[in-house]
């Protein structure tokens, strides 16, 4: 089979998008929205430069343009938000849960900066290009989104901190 | 030795670090017990969010994602096709339900092309065993949520019970104006309709109950407002319209 550049990417675009609204419906929305407009200015891609970043670029413009209607739909559908897809122990799930809502909690841009840096594992110049925000931007939302993770996930007397899940 | 910053260490969390100034930094927390604790808790936490979400990894991606625009060439392979599925729908004259309840207007004599689409997505997904729809009945008030988002109007999913068919599921279609809304429904042999919905361009207007005989796929369509819809199966004209007829009842009470 024959596949499009832009076609190899979707499963990493549709991670992204999932831990970044949480809702799979909502995320393949995104995924879409994104998809549509990537094809459409193909044409503007340059041959040789990183596709991966322009289309996280593409899906960032979306994200922000879509993101006051999309929260007052997770709103209305609070109580609906699927589990995210897991498998392996009762322990680890709970686990993975724990790190999904925590991240509900985190405010977006530092949500996006967290997920592109960790999961993503785009450079910090990478980023700040995707993002289209200074690298400085990028180090003080990462810094801060990490301390508010870390203060949602081990804050209360008897929580642990996250581990390392294997 | 310059001071080893927050940025320092948060890059060297991430293996991000320029090589000159790892020593540094490494030395720095020698001196910093606190300051290992903190990287070791971004490490983990890095670690943390892939492990939740790399199973997104392995999903199959769904139908509606892998559908690229209809533009320059791909709409001629796909004129291709569909000559090779012999769907060309249309060209034939009307054919009014003198039966119907709705005793609509009749309209002009081509077929709209969203019937054309109708017809191709009936051919293409209702003979599908394992993947017929992307969101099952079990789900059916997310499912018309869902397609009455995108498609901007609330959508009503007919129930047609009482005449054998229960609804399989729907999906999500994109059409030449935009999303589609395409629901299925099965009988107890197995026999499928399926309802595609699209928004239409231009005025709004109505047109009389219409009839096109594609091959083995009958098809009802009518434009209501803004909106198209074309009813598909492998049945009798008869047999279709009745369905039709409380579809249409259904979605205008």
């Amino acid at each position: 089979m024959n596949s499009h550049p832009i076609e190899q990417h979707i499963p990493r675009l549709r991670r992204y998008a999932r831990a970044l609204v949480g809702d799979r419906y909502a995320a393949d929305d995104l995924v879409q929205d994104t998809l549509e407009r990537a094809w459409n200015k193909l044409h503007l891609w340059r041959q040789g430069s990183d596709m991966r970043a322009w289309l996280f670029a593409i899906m960032h413009n979306v994200f922000v343009n879509q993101a006051r209607s999309r929260r007052q739909d997770i709103e209305r559908h609070m109580e609906e938000l699927p589990v995210i897809a897991v498998r392996g122990t009762q322990g680890q799930q709970l686990e993975l849960m724990e790190v999904d809502r925590a991240l509900r909690a985190l405010p977006p841009d530092q949500r996006e900066v967290l997920l592109l840096v960790a999961v993503e594992q785009l450079t910090y110049d990478e980023t700040s290009r995707a993002l289209d925000v200074p690298i400085g931007t990028v180090m003080s939302r990462l810094s801060r989104g990490r301390e508010r993770l870390r203060q949602l996930t081990a804050g209360g007397p008897g929580s642990s901190p996250l581990k390392v899940v294997k | 030795m310059t001071p080893v910053s927050e940025e320092d260490l948060q890059a060297y969390a991430d293996g991000a670090l320029e090589e000159s100034l790892r020593a540094a930094v490494e030395a720095h927390l020698v001196e910093h017990p606190d300051d290992v604790a903190r990287v070791q808790a971004w490490r983990d936490l890095n670690a943390a969010l892939r492990a939740a979400y790399n199973p997104v990894l392995d999903e199959p991606v769904p139908e509606r994602l892998r559908l690229r625009p209809v533009t320059g060439t791909h709409r001629h392979a796909i004129a291709a096709g569909l000559i090779t599925l012999g769907v060309a729908v249309g060209m034939a004259g009307g054919w009014v339900a003198r039966g119907a309840v709705y005793d609509l207007p009749i309209a002009g004599n081509s077929s709209p092309g969203f019937v054309h689409q109708a017809a191709i997505a009936h051919a293409v997904y209702s003979p599908e065993v394992r993947h017929p729809v992307e969101v099952g009945a079990n789900e059916e008030d997310h499912l018309v949520r869902w397609l009455s988002k995108r498609l901007g109007t609330e959508l009503k999913c007919p129930k047609l019970g009482s005449l054998g068919y229960d609804l399989v599921g729907g999906r999500l279609l994109s059409g030449p104006n935009g999303p589609v809304a395409h629901f299925m429904f099965q009988d107890a042999r197995g026999g499928r309709l399926t309802l595609y919905v699209s928004a239409q361009r231009g005025d709004s207007r109505q047109t009389a109950f219409r009839f096109s005989q594609e091959d083995k796929v009958a098809v009802f369509y009518w434009i209501d407002g803004k909106y198209g819809y074309a009813l598909s199966g492998e049945v009798s004209r008869e047999a279709l319209l009745q369905v039709a007829n409380v579809v249409y009842k259904q979605l205008n009470p």
